[in-house]
């Protein structure tokens, strides 16, 4: 089950602080503390909740996530939604209870995190029917998701372009007569998890030469990949080396990383169809290989997340 | 439970003693992450040490870099090497030699450089060389602080050759990693008191060293002017 870490942790805390000293301020009647004026320009989305005419979009706190609020936020504004952006808010545990709370109206998330990090934590729920099926079932009445996108940011079994070529592996099931002469690194809980190594023999029939631990698709793993220290790991799907490594993550038609598709996690009350639409749209044009390829141009490439965003809107006729 | 008891139910179970990737294997293998860097940090920074301290030359420099080069931070080092040189015998090599240098150095050098300077008026008197003074009368009086320094040195990279499991090598961090990883804090508390008790032993044979090579007229005098 995927998590993110990194070097994040300073600045949810930093988002957290920042959010109860507005909400603070909001529900007194200083509207002149220097803190609520930092928050947002002009009005304060959290005193209005999703009631008025603007929607907010929020964000998680790593870039992808970021980015993909940019993009939804840019397309309503597009349709004429009056719309405000509160990004890097911080992680699920931090932006989950705004959401409920409707402080903010609108953040990308994935639906299988979502179903197990918040929403039901002993889900056994794995494609992404199953997993939406779950969503619907046991989100609080105030939420609700939208469209799932095809776009997945999940964990993979990912071989380089190289050893794709050699062996012709498209899918996890093709590797059934090789995974016997590969060693596959990835976390180290990678090799107890079920869905680890576990599920791989469980659903695949693969068994591995060895097991390397190594980080969580991290810098380690994919300098043992590209050494040849492994030669399959577990890879995030939108991890930008696939692109600049030439990395090829293998399909999972039997699900045995749970579904990590994009998708809109709304608060009701703030929707309506002109919104819902929308940001169905988009989601519906979202896949795997656009995201990797604006992740890497924003945190390779340093590109400007505007930017990405508009140029992917205008491409499939978004805007 | 309690951390000894978490550790001591994990290094008792006889299961866990047994096979690849087991105690005795991650014991020898962390020896190994320990002992091979320790030397080439020795080879470096004691001559170094010694010779700064015999000339006066650079002294202030070299002191003072060995104090910065000291923040430099193992387990960054660590990763930066693994993506830009791969998975090579030095990846894992170089920052542990990186640790262990200062406090090498920096005794080696308070040790010769603390000499007496009556001692090394005598010596010159007596019309030694300058290779003769340092091999015969100095390095013997700064043997002491040398040991100090090589011992400071060996705790430091038998408590953080840990750090090797960290890009997938053996050594008894693979029990701490992985128990983290897992949830399993049986062996993440045995491979940390295993890793206190490798450190101790250290303590011990740097003891025992101590008895065997310095001069018994020596010993009595650097408990009185050692430190660290």
């Amino acid at each position: 089950m995927r998590t993110r870490t990194g070097a994040t942790g300073a600045m949810a805390a930093l988002a957290a602080v920042a959010l109860a000293a507005v909400a603070a301020c909001s529900s007194g009647t200083s509207s002149s503390s220097p803190a609520a004026g930092a928050s947002s320009s002009g009005n304060n989305p959290l005193s209005q909740g999703g009631s008025s005419g603007t929607v907010v979009v929020g964000s998680a706190n790593f870039p992808e996530d970021e980015l993909l609020a940019v993009i939804y936020a840019k397309a309503l504004e597009a349709k004429g939604v009056k719309v405000t952006t509160k990004l890097n808010i911080g992680a699920r545990e931090v932006y989950y209870p705004q959401i409920q709370k409707g402080t903010i109206s609108i953040i990308p998330d994935y639906n299988g995190s979502l179903l197990t990090g918040v929403v039901d934590k002993t889900s056994k729920a794995r494609t992404t029917a199953q997993v939406d099926a779950a969503l619907t079932a046991k989100l609080p009445s105030t939420l609700e998701i939208l469209n799932p996108s095809p776009a997945t940011d999940s964990d993979s079994v990912t071989v380089t372009q190289a050893t794709a070529n050699k062996y012709h592996l498209k899918s996890i099931a093709d590797l059934k007569s090789v995974a016997g002469s590969m060693v596959i690194g990835g976390p180290p809980e990678f090799k107890t998890r079920t869905d680890g190594l576990v599920g791989l023999k469980a659903y695949y029939g693969l068994t591995f030469k060895s097991f390397d631990p190594l980080d969580e698709s991290g810098p380690i793993t994919l300098a043992a990949l590209k050494d040849g220290k492994v030669q399959a790991a577990d890879v995030f799907t939108t991890t930008p080396q696939i692109i600049t490594d030439k990395l090829v993550p293998l399909a999972d038609p039997k699900f045995n990383f749970a579904a990590q598709n994009v998708i809109p996690l709304v608060y009701k009350p703030a929707m309506n169809a002109t919104i819902m639409n929308t940001l169905n749209a988009v989601s519906a044009k979202l896949t795997t290989a656009a995201l990797l390829q604006m992740d890497n141009a924003v945190i390779v490439q340093k590109a400007d997340y505007g930017t990405v965003a508009e140029g992917f809107l205008q491409a499939e006729g978004l805007t | 439970m309690s951390f000894f008891s978490w550790a001591w139910d994990w290094v008792t179970t006889s299961a866990n003693w047994t096979g690849s990737g087991s105690i005795p294997h991650q014991i020898l293998a962390h020896l190994g992450y320990t002992i091979v860097p320790l030397v080439i940090a020795a080879v470096i920074a004691v001559p170094a040490g010694v010779a700064i301290g015999h000339s006066g030359r650079g002294a202030v420099a070299v002191v003072n870099l060995a104090n910065a080069w000291r923040s430099i931070p193992t387990l960054g080092l660590l990763i930066l090497l693994v993506v830009y040189l791969g998975f090579l015998f030095v990846t894992w090599l170089v920052p542990l030699v990186v640790l262990a240098i200062p406090p090498i150095l920096i005794n080696a050098y308070e040790g010769v450089a603390g000499v007496d300077p009556g001692v090394k008026d005598a010596a010159r008197g007596m019309g030694m060389t300058s290779w003769q003074q340092v091999t015969r009368v100095e390095v013997p009086i700064a043997l002491p602080l040398i040991l100090v320094g090589l011992r400071t040195g060996a705790i430091f990279v038998v408590a953080t050759a840990t750090i090797a499991a960290y890009i997938g090598l053996g050594g008894l961090g693979r029990f701490i990693i992985d128990g983290l990883a897992s949830n399993e804090y049986g062996p993440v508390a045995g491979g940390a008191l295993l890793v206190v008790v490798l450190a101790v032993l250290v303590l011990a044979f740097f003891a025992v060293l101590n008895r065997l090579v310095v001069p018994a007229g020596l010993r009595s005098q650097a408990k009185a002017s050692r430190t660290e």
